[in-house]
């Protein structure tokens, strides 16, 4: 019976692999697509790290159900540990090196009013 | 599906360079770099799956180290026009 679960699991492994890596790179698509249509900075930025660490994950995780042997595996950990820490990192330095050059944010609906942007 | 993967990451790649090119601040095109080279990271593990090669993983994480220090480097140039700075915080001989 463990044998049987184990010949499925190996059957289904590879499927289970690409279909998270694609679920990855398409999230990277669509947080590009946030960065281009964003009206502002910090909405802009929102976009992206949210998206990148989520992309990452998944398509890190689509590799590592791919991976032929143990040291790829543990690459692949050391790369996902790395870009789990140094995104929210680089993500809060961006933010505030903008905020302390005096970008401001912009506040109140789009096409209402131009108030916040100035 | 893997090539659809990579296909995915290199239009993803393309539509955040004309961010990175058209940007109007600096600070957009600094995160349009660094969220590039995440998306590089990626692209290169899935070509080293797609051609059976895993040893592009080694230069993923060469990109990763790389990534991460240029942004900072970067930010830190243009708040203080210089490197040469101690980022810690300052005490109070220093002010």
């Amino acid at each position: 019976m463990i044998a049987e679960a184990l010949e499925y699991w190996n059957a289904f492994r590879p499927v289970l692999g690409s279909a998270l890596m694609l679920v990855g790179a398409v999230l990277a698509v669509i947080g590009t697509v946030g960065v281009l249509r964003f009206p502002d900075f910090y909405t802009r930025l929102h976009a992206a790290s949210v998206t990148d660490t989520a992309a990452a994950t998944l398509a890190i995780l689509g590799m590592v159900l791919l991976a032929p042997s143990f040291a790829v595996v543990f690459k692949l950990a050391v790369v996902w540990l790395f870009l789990f820490l140094t995104g929210p990192t680089s993500s809060h330095a961006l933010a505030n090196a903008a905020h302390t050059a005096g970008l401001q944010p912009m506040i109140g609906r789009l096409g209402e009013s131009d108030g916040g942007d100035e | 599906m893997i090539g659809a993967a990579a296909l995915a990451l290199i239009v993803a790649i393309a539509l955040m360079l004309i961010r990175a090119l058209s940007g109007p601040t600096l600070y957009d095109r600094v995160l349009a770099v660094n969220s590039l080279g995440t998306k590089i990271i990626l692209l290169l593990g899935v070509i080293g799956f797609l051609t059976g090669r895993p040893d592009f993983l080694d230069i993923s994480i060469l990109y990763a180290l790389i990534n991460f220090v240029a942004t900072i480097a970067i930010l830190k140039f243009f708040r203080y026009r210089s490197f040469q700075v101690s980022l810690t915080r300052r005490g109070k001989e220093g002010s």
